[in-house]
């Protein structure tokens, strides 16, 4: 299923071949870096594990720099003394990168509102996939992964040309 | 009775408002002046050893005098018992002398008390906030702290 | 700030000046399991100085509970030490049940003991596997993870959940054992459990990679374990035999038979084991705790505390009405204050619960393990490596749900 794609004046309905080629080999060899705070960071841990293994869809090598990894996995709640550390984070990443909310705290605060938890990591960096949960089951991170991978094959825009949201 | 509330009324009677055991904790109320001596004593009486200072937080009763209260909890591993220490203090002096000289570990829990509450420990080494953000105004525990009002370091503020 | 000290090699100082380097570690960093922020104070790679510093995952639970009603609280408490939530919940519940001054039944004091011991087995996985990740060795994660996917099974069928169980109640439990449960968490810990502890000892114990990199590294003594208010198994392992379950036994720990290992030094080699070590005892306790397993409800019979039966509310308008009292209003709770502290995987869990009478709590303090062993590793690893700080930091399981709460 192609989206159209509107950037850089190409208004392609389909990705060229060599275009394509190069999506297969990004979606199938995402480097994640997994910003786990909390509670989701433990389900992450059983994403990567045996059960539910994440390296089936390529997303097995994490890096833990910003500088080599794509795919920014922001498991858990972020508060307003960790939020300028993500966005440090989140810059640091080179493009073309992704960036996937990982349970109810990193999407829209969670269950906490007060003084101190930021609602939601969308009103600091772009967000592409958003994964409900609390916390998600580590299905939830692999349909994720794959919505990743869709983004990629399709050409998509990404959340980032979006940002920020007006 | 219980031996440790007998034995502190012994030793301190003008400092000890009022004890209690409710609940089966043994509590007592006592005046700031002597906290650091009363609480050395507790610490090293052969009949008492409370070698462990297993917590210390504050409590804001807003709307009463005095409004907050600093609440020891401590615990002896020889003889095996609890025992709680209450002191007040007024909302527009909340001073007290750090308890850092007799148990080192309490450190960062007056440390906490004060980001939280406000209640400031003389003679601390490093009265600094240690949960939130030293730009953070305000310490967000009191009850007169809006539970929702934030202070963003980032982002928009709702 | 940068104060210069010379270096004195066989008596005569070189040219050289050499600044100590202050470098931040954290708080997004792999082995800190991220939010924890050091600054260490460097000479070479020798730690001189170390400042730790948290707050990145304060969630404000005590806020949030001051503004909820009491079991509202319950899910707040399984994010504290997220990797052990049933024990959080069983701590929460025995907390305010001696408020409330009830005693409840005996099946469900069995299988609090039950869901706890699972937890301690499932919580030390997870520090020894974090552990040995950070010094390399990545295997053992893999096989602890195997049994506690598990348990997480069976916790998933017991409560629905499988990490944020929210599993008691004031009282109770959410619900009774499903069919068959008893035997199928024999079958985990006779199997999967076992084999896999086995495993990892196999791999590590009398590994001379693990021993050079673990042994002397971080000790501390039992005297200087005690003042700082360190609990649970670093206490231990530093060789004070400080257990509540033993010394203080809630629920019905004093009916079970099982070891309380006490190490020696106090030094990261001597936590690994003490942790080892208390798995296979939770294993035996709960062994026994099956056996004696007394049928019964789980719940206590009192319309003050429980809801009432589900048919009786779609039948009877005095149950609908104590529902809605339930739901809207919360558990009515006698004025007062209480201590109640359980022994956690971490250590000793305490909440300090202030109540006005009322639907929901005036002030929830919670007394968390990693809090002094967070303050006590500047004392650890003075003097030591850089890389000994991260071998230091992953014994001590630091769970920041817990310490920033």
């Amino acid at each position: 299923m192609a989206v159209k794609r509107v950037k850089d004046g190409a208004s392609g309905y389909a990705l060229t071949t060599l275009e394509s080629l190069v999506a297969w080999g990004r979606k199938y060899s995402l480097y994640p870096f997994t910003f786990a705070t909390a509670c989701c960071g433990i389900e992450v841990m059983g994403a990567f594990g045996t059960h539910y293994d994440l390296s089936r869809f390529g997303a097995e090598v994490v890096r833990f720099s910003p500088r080599q990894a794509d795919v920014l996995l922001v498991a858990g709640t972020v508060n307003y003394k960790m939020a300028p550390v993500l966005k440090r984070i989140y810059d640091q990443m080179l493009e073309p990168k992704w960036v996937i909310s990982m349970g109810a705290c990193a999407c829209t605060g969670g269950f906490y509102n007060n003084y101190t938890v930021l609602q939601g990591i969308d009103k600091v960096i772009p967000v592409d996939v958003y994964i409900p949960g609390c916390p998600p089951n580590p299905e939830g991170i692999i349909d994720a992964v794959v919505w990743i991978q869709k983004i990629i094959e399709t050409g998509a825009p990404r959340a980032a040309e979006r940002w920020p949201i007006k | 009775m219980s031996v440790v509330l007998d034995r502190l009324r012994e030793m301190f009677p003008a400092d000890v408002v009022s004890t209690h055991s409710d609940f089966g904790d043994d509590t007592a109320l006592v005046r700031r002046e002597r906290i650091v001596e009363i609480l050395a004593f507790l610490r090293d009486d052969p009949e008492l050893l409370f070698d462990f200072a297993m917590d210390l937080t504050g409590v804001d009763y807003l709307g009463e005098e005095p409004r907050f209260e600093v609440v020891y909890h401590l615990y002896s591993l020889e003889k095996k018992r609890r025992v709680r220490i209450k002191v007040r203090l007024h909302e527009d002096d909340p001073v007290i002398d750090t308890a850092v000289t007799v148990w080192p570990g309490i450190n960062w829990f007056e440390r906490e008390a004060w980001d939280m509450y406000g209640i400031v420990f003389r003679g601390h080494p490093n009265l600094k906030r240690i949960l939130m953000y030293e730009a953070f105004e305000g310490h967000p525990l009191r009850k007169d702290y809006p539970k929702a009002k934030r202070q963003p370091t980032i982002g928009p503020e709702e | 700030m940068a104060e210069p000290f010379q270096i004195t090699t066989m008596g005569r100082t070189p040219d050289l000046q050499a600044e100590p380097m202050l470098i931040n570690i954290g708080p997004s960093h792999p082995a800190t399991h991220a939010t924890l922020r050091f600054q260490a104070k460097l000479d070479g790679e020798t730690i001189l100085d170390l400042v730790p510093e948290f707050g990145y995952l304060h969630r404000g639970f005590e806020k949030e509970s001051e503004a909820s009603t009491w079991t509202q609280v319950v899910p707040y408490t399984d994010r504290l030490n997220y990797v052990s939530p049933l024990m959080n919940n069983v701590g929460y519940a025995m907390a305010v049940e001696k408020l409330c001054g009830i005693e409840i039944t005996e099946r469900c004091k069995y299988v609090r003991v039950i869901i706890s011991e699972l937890s301690r087995i499932i919580d030390h996985m997870v520090c020894v596997g974090t552990n040995m990740v950070d010094l390399g060795a990545l295997t053992n994660f893999w096989y602890f993870w195997k049994p506690r996917e598990e348990v997480y099974f069976l916790i998933e069928e017991l409560c629905g959940q499988r990490l944020t169980t929210a599993y008691t109640r004031i009282g109770g439990a959410m619900a009774d054992l499903p069919e068959g449960w008893t035997d199928r968490v024999l079958a985990v810990c006779r199997g999967v459990i076992p084999e896999c502890i086995a495993d990892v000892n196999a791999l590590l114990t009398k590994n001379r990679i693990f021993i050079e990199r673990t042994m002397g590294v971080g000790p501390i003594s039992a005297k200087d374990a005690v003042a700082l208010g360190f609990t649970g198994p670093c206490l231990r392992a530093a060789g004070v035999p400080l257990d509540l379950r033993k010394d203080e036994p809630y629920l019905v720990y004093d009916r079970f038979d099982f070891d309380i290992p006490v190490g020696e030094a106090g030094d990261t080699c001597d936590r690994y084991l003490v942790r080892m070590e208390e798995m296979r005892q939770s294993l035996r306790i709960i062994e026994q705790a099956v056996a004696q397993l007394p049928g019964g409800p789980i719940n206590i019979d009192d319309p003050r505390f429980i809801l009432p039966a589900k048919a009786q509310v779609y039948e009877n308008i005095e149950a609908l009405m104590n529902h809605f009292k339930f739901i809207m209003e919360g558990v009515k709770v006698p004025a007062g204050e209480v201590y109640s502290a359980t022994e956690a995987a971490n250590g000793e869990l305490g909440f300090y619960i202030v109540s006005r009478g009322g639907g929901g709590p005036y002030k929830i303090k919670v007394r968390p393990p990693c809090f002094p062993l967070f303050q006590g590793i500047p004392h650890l690893v003075k003097g030591q490596m850089l890389a000994d700080l991260i071998a230091v930091l992953g014994s001590v399981n630091i769970i920041a749900g817990e310490l920033d709460r």
